[in-house]
């Protein structure tokens, strides 16, 4: 283990998250992990990291950070403005930081969430096989909470040489996170709705409330009505659009409840899980129904794009 | 005169494109909950599957769309679920002390019509099943509640309900692992710690298992 970087602000809500936990779900602990996997993952890469590599996940803003020893470091998702000594510094590229070097963010551009790689791998509490944070049982990552100013962030080992640096993820390989038309496949309840309610489901605009975090969003705007008999509780998934009694749908993320009985009319396609990620309250969003096959394709596509920085 | 098992249904329905929802019934019915879980556990040696979740009567299947496909599994899914069943050993038996004087116990005595004793001698009767794991970690919803304490979920829920309270709503009960919010009626509370982080495994209760309560004083 490597001390790297010193926290000397800690940002909104800036976690320690990897790829998470898929195996504690029969404990009821959510698989957790990255909420933009895609962030995550181009992130750690760039980094010259495995991609399930812990990252620190920052939200609404992030940290104010000083390297305490030299490292290689990489910025993906939201841009919040990253400078280095008070100068610009690129997103989605691999970037040399010396002993003394400060990484901040003037402000939020763009987008919810920013990741940061540290070459060797952000270390950490490991939790039921991850270092995830999982704040409701505080614990994995930093002691299973957020960052504090103060906090000394260490790398697991590996390559802190800069031998990579620079390297770099083009334009045309990002996800367009502008794009909030989301391309979510129909779920096992949506018979629940009728004509009208599955248009509105699929074209209607909806707006993330305040009630938002790595839990779920639950959605402001047309109400669903799903009538039916009540469910019987049964294994959930991340992008599921739940519809509680209340006809205020509910988009599940990462930390979401392992089961539930609130019948699911759609699920947000996995590749379009990174732009969810990157949403904010007050934000609109739309679900465009696409079909299983399609939303493979993206993946697919997706799936290239960070093949491209596997040398 | 019952379905032989070559019949037993099985519908899945995509759940999204990584995932499936298998549904063996819609019953609340431990034969139906062992199957689940039997299901479950066949699934989860699979290659081409990265987690599979029974539910009360249903399979949550997550699986690596590179190698296979929800139509490919579905087929496997109907091959497994026509073999008969491994015998279901009898899941572990826990005896839960509750002290019964939970907060809703006055509310639910008067829409009940029955008094406190009486619901303590109904909560207390049954061997409970642990149907499943989860909503939040710890938590088992256990059942079948006797029907005489059928009673629909609070209207307005509790943002807080302390963690080891014992609570009822439909044909369920359960034990709030931790602080959480919660919509059921509380009518006790026991010392028994449901979720342990630093254990392994750091949850009490398995899927399967029995639960049984007995009135403890304070």
């Amino acid at each position: 283990m490597t001390d790297v970087m010193r926290v000397l602000k800690p940002g909104v809500f800036t976690t320690v998250q990897d790829l998470g936990r898929p195996n504690a779900v029969s404990a009821g602990v959510p698989t957790g992990g990255a909420m933009d996997r895609f962030a995550h993952r181009a992130a750690n890469l760039l980094a010259g990291n495995e991609e399930g590599a812990a990252t620190l996940e920052c939200t609404l803003s992030a940290p104010h950070l000083q390297a305490v020893h030299s490292c290689l470091v990489a910025l993906a998702g939201a841009d919040f403005d990253p400078q280095v000594n008070g100068r610009p510094a690129p997103m989605w590229t691999g970037i040399f930081l010396s002993e003394g070097d400060e990484l901040a963010f003037a402000g939020r551009r763009s987008g919810g969430r920013a990741y940061i790689a540290i070459a060797g791998g952000i270390a950490g509490d490991r939790w039921l096989g991850s270092l995830s944070t999982y704040m409701l049982v505080a614990r994995g990552g930093m002691h299973g909470r957020q960052l504090l100013a103060g906090d000394v962030i260490a790398v697991a080992g590996g390559p802190l040489a800069p031998a990579i640096s620079g390297r770099h993820l083009a334009d045309r390989l990002r996800p367009d996170y502008h794009d909030h038309a989301l391309p979510s496949i129909a779920g096992p309840h949506v018979r629940r709705l009728d004509a009208g309610g599955r248009k509105v489901l699929f074209g209607s605009p909806f707006k993330i409330s305040r009630d938002a975090d790595r839990m779920g969003y639950r959605l402001e705007g047309p109400v669903l009505d799903a009538p039916g008999e009540e469910l019987l509780s049964f294994g959930l998934t991340a992008g599921a659009i739940q519809v509680p009694r209340s006809g205020q749908p509910i988009l599940l993320m990462a930390d979401h409840q392992t089961a539930g009985g609130y019948p699911v009319v759609a699920v947000v396609a996995g590749a379009a899980m990174p732009v969810a990620a990157q949403l904010l309250p007050g934000d609109e969003v739309s679900f465009t129904e696409v079909s299983v096959e399609a939303a493979l394709r993206i993946r697919a596509a997706q799936r290239a794009a960070l093949d491209s920085l596997i040398s | 005169m019952p379905a032989p098992r070559s019949t037993t249904r099985v519908r899945t329905h995509p759940l999204g494109d990584a995932a499936l929802l298998a549904e063996l019934g819609t019953r609340l019915d431990t034969a139906l909950n062992t199957r689940a879980i039997a299901l479950a556990a066949a699934l989860k040696k699979r290659r081409d599957v990265r987690q599979a979740i029974a539910g009360y009567a249903s399979v949550t299947v997550h699986f690596d769309p590179d190698q296979t496909t929800h139509d490919a599994l579905t087929a496997a899914i109907k091959r497994l679920v026509t073999k008969r069943p491994p015998m279901a050993e009898p899941g572990r038996l826990h005896r839960i002390p509750v002290v019964y004087d939970g907060p809703d116990m006055d509310a639910v005595g008067a829409a009940l019509g029955l008094s406190a004793n009486e619901i303590v001698t109904l909560h207390t009767r049954p061997i409970y099943r642990v149907f499943l794991v989860g909503f939040v970690p710890g938590w088992g919803y256990l059942g079948p509640l006797p029907e005489e304490l059928e009673l629909p979920r609070r209207h307005v829920p509790r943002t807080r309900v302390p963690a080891g309270s014992v609570a009822i709503a439909g044909r369920q009960t359960g034990i709030y692992p931790l602080s959480t919010p919660g919509g059921w009626h509380l009518i006790g509370r026991t010392s028994v710690k449901l979720f342990l982080p630093d254990s392994d495994p750091p949850c009490l209760f398995r899927a399967g298992d029995r639960v049984k309560f007995f009135a403890a004083q304070s």
